[in-house]
């Protein structure tokens, strides 16, 4: 197993936000956490990568505990793609350079150099290297900070409502890159996201939450309309459309 | 996951090559400077003079003189503040990701004023002489030097300090840092109102920042304080680039934001309170130089700091020169010419908007 997450509970101000979380991923496995607004996605995902203390509970990367380790430990075997886009002035090619800065000692090396050029041609950004990043296009930018975390050379990557706020065209550009990295270097990666019919379609698990806890997870083609409806008190149905389950709300 | 089958591109080379290049310009522009500030003054040395003097070759005993015990020293002052006041700001605007940011922002400025003008009502250090080339003096200037000092470490620990408390956030520290900037020039103020004319003047002599006022003992405190900081501060330039892209993703780089944030905020506040407390308050500087090498250079802290260093000093010699100058046989004090410098070039940057 990549990745083992045990009775994690996390409490903020005396509110427990997440509690007895527990799920395993796979290398080449890419799981989708699902679940209203505020129930505690993104406090999972920060919980995973240590940028917030569980009070209770393990985190296992690859047998090492998360929670023990050093930040830029970390930072060498889990990327993060965060929700909020950048402001940062750089060029595409040191944008990317930057997800190098947990291997670089004190400069910057002909292999980091090389390393960002071909993640940077796999992403077909060759021809933006040397934009400045807030001249993009949000998907393009999306691009950009997914190719930061692969540079990484992570083992897990995890991703921050990574299509939130992108056109249709994007959403299915970054969903497919996203599905091809995890496959061909078989990875874990953990995506939140709000789309339920684009997660079911490029997700191998689902994780549903539900006030903090989990409700239900599983294989992406096991998801019921009852466990929807439970899960955001909205009656939905599944249909399948060329094989791919499709939710419509019922009303 | 692993990437092997890269190569540096061309172009990226040629990008990185010039901004050595522009940083090295800067430096060369620097080290000729240096030569014309000190060949420039009430008497005017040649410049061949001064290119010997400075490698030990004798010229004349009076040029020697001159150069080494007067110029020189004002000349290093004025670079080494420069420097310093231009990393601390281009520091403070990173981590407090506010284009803002500088001593002023955090009222280290207005604690060190505080602290002069304490010395001089409490302490009394402001008996003030009158020398013959219209100066005037502070007659205890290390008990003012050392007040101001001790005020603006105590308005840098305070930040820390409401920091710790509340979360290490730009938005703490810049509205902590601007409270206490209020409430030491009320403090001031307060002090001023009960002055005495003699010592109302020395309070707003020392305010006027003076790159003569340093001898080669205080340079060389302040030369130490702005090395090891900037050597500090060039280590951790790939921090600086990761805070710029948001606090969770530093941290998703393995980045401690909280802990540079508050170092680097430490330092750079303590770097201007060696640098004010010695030559008086210079202002300007730290909050314009950072954003011309941003223009110039880009934002990537691997190039940007380097070259607010070297900005910073070149600016500030060039200012200092101009002060000496431009009412000869008065000397201006330099703070005056930036202020007034300083003030037209950031509306125009603001108007011509950012450019990398």
């Amino acid at each position: 197993m990549i990745l083992t997450v045990s009775g994690v509970n996390f409490t903020y101000s005396g509110h427990s936000v997440l509690s007895e979380v527990n799920f395993q991923l796979a290398g080449g496995e890419l799981l989708a956490i699902l679940g209203p607004n505020g129930v505690g996605k993104t406090t999972l995902l920060k919980c995973i990568n240590a940028i917030h203390r569980p009070s209770h509970g393990a985190v296992m990367v690859e047998g090492r505990d998360v929670l023990g380790m050093r930040p830029n430990e970390i930072a060498l075997g889990i990327g993060y793609v965060a929700q909020k886009s950048e402001t940062a002035r750089l060029t595409v090619f040191d944008a990317i350079l930057m997800g190098r800065k947990p291997h670089i000692r004190w400069k910057v090396g002909e292999n980091d150099l090389r390393i960002v050029d071909s993640a940077i041609r796999r992403l077909h950004l060759d021809n933006l290297s040397l934009r400045y990043i807030d001249q993009l296009s949000g998907g393009e930018l999306q691009k950009v900070v997914i190719a930061r975390a692969m540079v990484q050379e992570p083992r897990l990557l995890l991703l921050d409502e990574p299509t939130s706020s992108l056109d249709l065209k994007s959403q299915i550009d970054i969903l497919t890159m996203i599905r091809r990295v995890v496959d061909e270097h078989m990875i874990g990666a953990i995506m939140t996201m709000h789309d339920l019919n684009t997660a079911l379609r490029y997700a191998d698990k689902v994780l549903f939450l539900k006030d903090g806890t989990i409700h239900s997870k599983g294989s992406a083609c096991d998801v019921t309309s009852e466990m929807i409806e439970e899960v955001y008190g909205l009656p939905v149905h599944i249909h399948h459309v060329h094989g791919h389950p499709l939710i419509v709300p019922a009303a | 996951m692993h990437f092997s089958d890269g190569e540096v591109p061309a172009e990226y080379r040629r990008y990185i090559g010039w901004k050595v290049t522009l940083i090295i310009i800067v430096a060369v522009l620097l080290a000729l400077m240096i030569v014309v500030a000190i060949s420039m003054g009430a008497a005017n040395i040649p410049i061949s003079s001064v290119a010997k003097s400075l490698v030990g070759m004798t010229v004349s005993k009076r040029f020697d003189i001159i150069i080494w015990n007067i110029r020189l020293p004002q000349v290093l002052s004025a670079i080494v503040a420069g420097a310093g006041l231009a990393v601390a700001g281009a520091v403070m605007q990173s981590i407090l990701r506010n284009p803002l940011g500088s001593p002023f922002t955090l009222g280290i400025s207005h604690a060190a004023a505080f602290g002069a003008a304490f010395s001089v009502m409490v302490l009394d250090s402001g008996i003030m002489t009158s020398a013959l080339a219209d100066t005037v003096n502070i007659t205890n200037p290390y008990i003012t030097t050392g007040a101001a000092f001790i005020f603006s470490l105590t308005a840098a620990g305070v930040i820390v300090a409401v920091s710790r408390m509340r979360g290490a956030t730009p938005e703490v520290m810049i509205l902590t840092g601007v409270a206490l900037g209020a409430m030491f020039t009320a403090g001031t103020m307060f002090l001023q109102f009960f002055a005495d004319d003699v010592q109302l003047a020395a309070m707003v002599f020392w305010t006027f920042g003076d790159t003569a006022r340093a001898s080669w003992s205080e340079l060389g405190i302040i030369s130490v304080v702005t090395l090891i900081s900037s050597i500090y501060f060039l280590a951790n330039g790939w921090n600086y680039n990761a805070i710029d892209a948001g606090d969770e993703t530093a941290k998703g780089l393995g980045v401690r934001v909280e802990r540079v944030r508050m170092v680097g905020m430490l330092l750079a506040s303590m770097l201007t309170a060696v640098i004010i407390a010695f030559l008086g308050i210079i202002g300007f500087v730290g909050l314009v130089v950072p954003h011309i090498a941003r223009r110039l250079i880009g934002s990537d802290h691997r190039f940007l700091l380097p070259a607010s260093i070297l900005g910073g000093g070149l600016l500030l010699l060039i200012s200092d020169t101009v002060a000496r100058l431009i009412l000869a046989p008065h000397v201006l004090p330099v703070s005056v010419l930036t202020a007034f410098m300083g003030a037209p070039v950031f509306i125009f940057l603001i108007i011509k908007g950012q450019r990398r």
